[in-house]
């Protein structure tokens, strides 16, 4: 049985005018999405040939929002409609967050381009394994209204981060220089996830060494690289190049397969953060009482 | 009918689910070691606040409000150009059918001038030597309050220690 109230006719009607370009009315579908009130799946219907989304991912301080802004610029000019989903993390603390990624942000303050760009800040909120998928349903609600690119903007460290990544159809990580040598790169996982690899601040010295370590890195053990660029996006040398390659990005076999395996596993981890059981299963966990192999029965995560 | 049905669809997750706030320094100030006080005390609070950076336009502050879905607009002003800045961006709001966004505002506003902006919708004004712990009381009040936009019909004001 399906059950329609008032609040659902109320979404269905929001996103309706969110397709004929209502962005106030698109911002509330988006939040409906992230508090978990309403989903949009069985109304949308992307064209993947024509819709891409795009991680943007990698250590704070590489210039991520610098590089995001020159992408939403030259994407725009050239005709696309471009959303940004910024992702930042929500303080373990309080469970509040403090968005900055706006501040950099130039794109959306020109008014040539602007109607063509879409920026929502999301903050990850405490203990939801649900942010990667959230995020999934934002990018397809994204596409089904009219933007044919995404971009998500994560940082590349942590769980929830790495997965919000892996949900985007392609992954671009974003090195500096100065982050210590192309073995560090790989230890994070990132490298084989990747189907570009970005780095940034060639203006400083050091950045084409980097580029030399992680080439020599990945040309060592697989058969398909990833593209690889180094680029200055603050004074814009590169930038263009690049997002031109970017648009069009094909993803490498391996991406794939290392994306889809964190898809699975963001999945998962949403299904056992919502079991209703999983409070009883904590309690019995921490008096004793309970093996953590019959915890798993009981929540059903293993056949 | 449409304008309660909304605010109906509207208030139920607000309950549970952190309140988003767009913290704004309209116009040639350079000076926002408040408006980062304010954001952090928000934070720590539980709430998520999307800071917009020095020197916006009231369309940029508005366009913002409107693309992150924020239920609050704080703005900060110490330029003394709040007697222009603030009713333009309140004027916009209810123009784009944002009424319902709640605005404070803060910074160096004289108490001569505070009538005018609460006359515009603006609902709290917190003055210097504000504790942090009294803009958090005003959040917590009006987001459960009934018609306290900036375009909302009710009178209530908060009334600010500084």
């Amino acid at each position: 049985m399906v059950f329609i109230s008032v609040g659902d006719v109320m979404a269905i009607e929001e996103f309706q005018r969110a397709k004929q370009g209502s962005r106030r009315d698109l911002a509330r579908v988006l939040s409906m999405i992230e508090n978990g009130t309403a989903s949009f799946l069985d109304q949308t219907n992307v064209d993947k040939n024509r819709c891409m989304s795009i991680a943007i991912t990698g250590s704070p301080g590489v210039g991520k929002s610098v590089l995001c802004d020159q992408l939403l610029t030259h994407w725009a000019n050239a005709g696309f409609n471009i959303a940004l989903l910024a992702v930042d993390p929500s303080s373990p603390r309080s469970g509040g967050a403090l968005l900055g990624d706006r501040i950099r942000l130039k794109s959306v303050d020109d008014a040539s381009v602007n109607e063509r760009i879409y920026v929502r800040s999301i903050a990850t909120r405490t203990s939801s394994g649900s942010v990667p998928l959230i995020v999934r349903d934002m990018a397809e609600v994204l596409h089904d209204v009219g933007y044919e690119r995404v971009l998500i903007e994560t940082v590349g460290a942590g769980q929830a981060e790495l997965r919000c990544a892996a949900v985007a159809d392609r992954i671009v990580l974003v090195e500096g220089p100065a982050r210590g040598d192309g073995i560090q790169a790989e230890k994070a996982g990132l490298l084989e996830l990747a189907d570009a690899i970005v780095v940034n601040k060639a203006d400083l010295d050091g950045a084409q060494k980097h580029f030399d370590e992680i080439q020599e890195s990945i040309s060592l053990e697989q058969d398909e690289h990833p593209k690889m660029f180094l680029v200055s996006a603050l004074e814009g040398r590169g930038t263009e190049h690049l997002s031109e390659q970017l648009l069009h990005l094909p993803s490498t076999e391996r991406a794939k397969k290392s994306r889809i395996f964190q898809h699975l596993l963001a999945a998962h981890e949403q299904r056992l953060t919502q079991h209703p059981q999983l409070n009883d299963v904590l309690e019995q966990l921490l008096e004793g009482t309970l093996h953590i192999e019959d915890a798993l029965s009981q929540l059903n995560v293993r056949n | 009918m449409n304008a309660w049905l909304d605010r109906l669809n509207r208030s139920r997750p607000n309950m549970s689910s952190p309140v988003r706030v767009v913290v704004a320094k309209p116009g040639l100030d350079g000076h926002d070691r408040g408006a980062k006080v304010v954001a952090r005390a928000l934070r720590d609070a539980g709430h998520e606040v999307i800071y917009t950076g020095l020197r916006r336009t009231a369309q940029q502050i508005v366009d913002t409000v409107r693309d992150e879905d924020a239920l609050f607009l704080g703005l900060s002003s110490l330029s003394g150009a709040h007697n222009h800045l603030f009713p333009r961006i309140c004027q916009l709001l209810v123009a784009q059918d944002m009424g319902d966004v709640i605005v404070f505002g803060g910074g160096i506003i004289p108490h001569d001038d505070r009538e005018e902006l609460h006359k515009v919708g603006i609902r709290a004004i917190f003055g210097p030597g504000t504790p942090t712990s009294e803009i958090l009381q005003f959040i917590e009040e009006a987001r459960n309050m009934a018609n306290v936009g900036v375009g909302g019909s009710s009178d209530w004001l908060w009334s600010s220690s500084a």
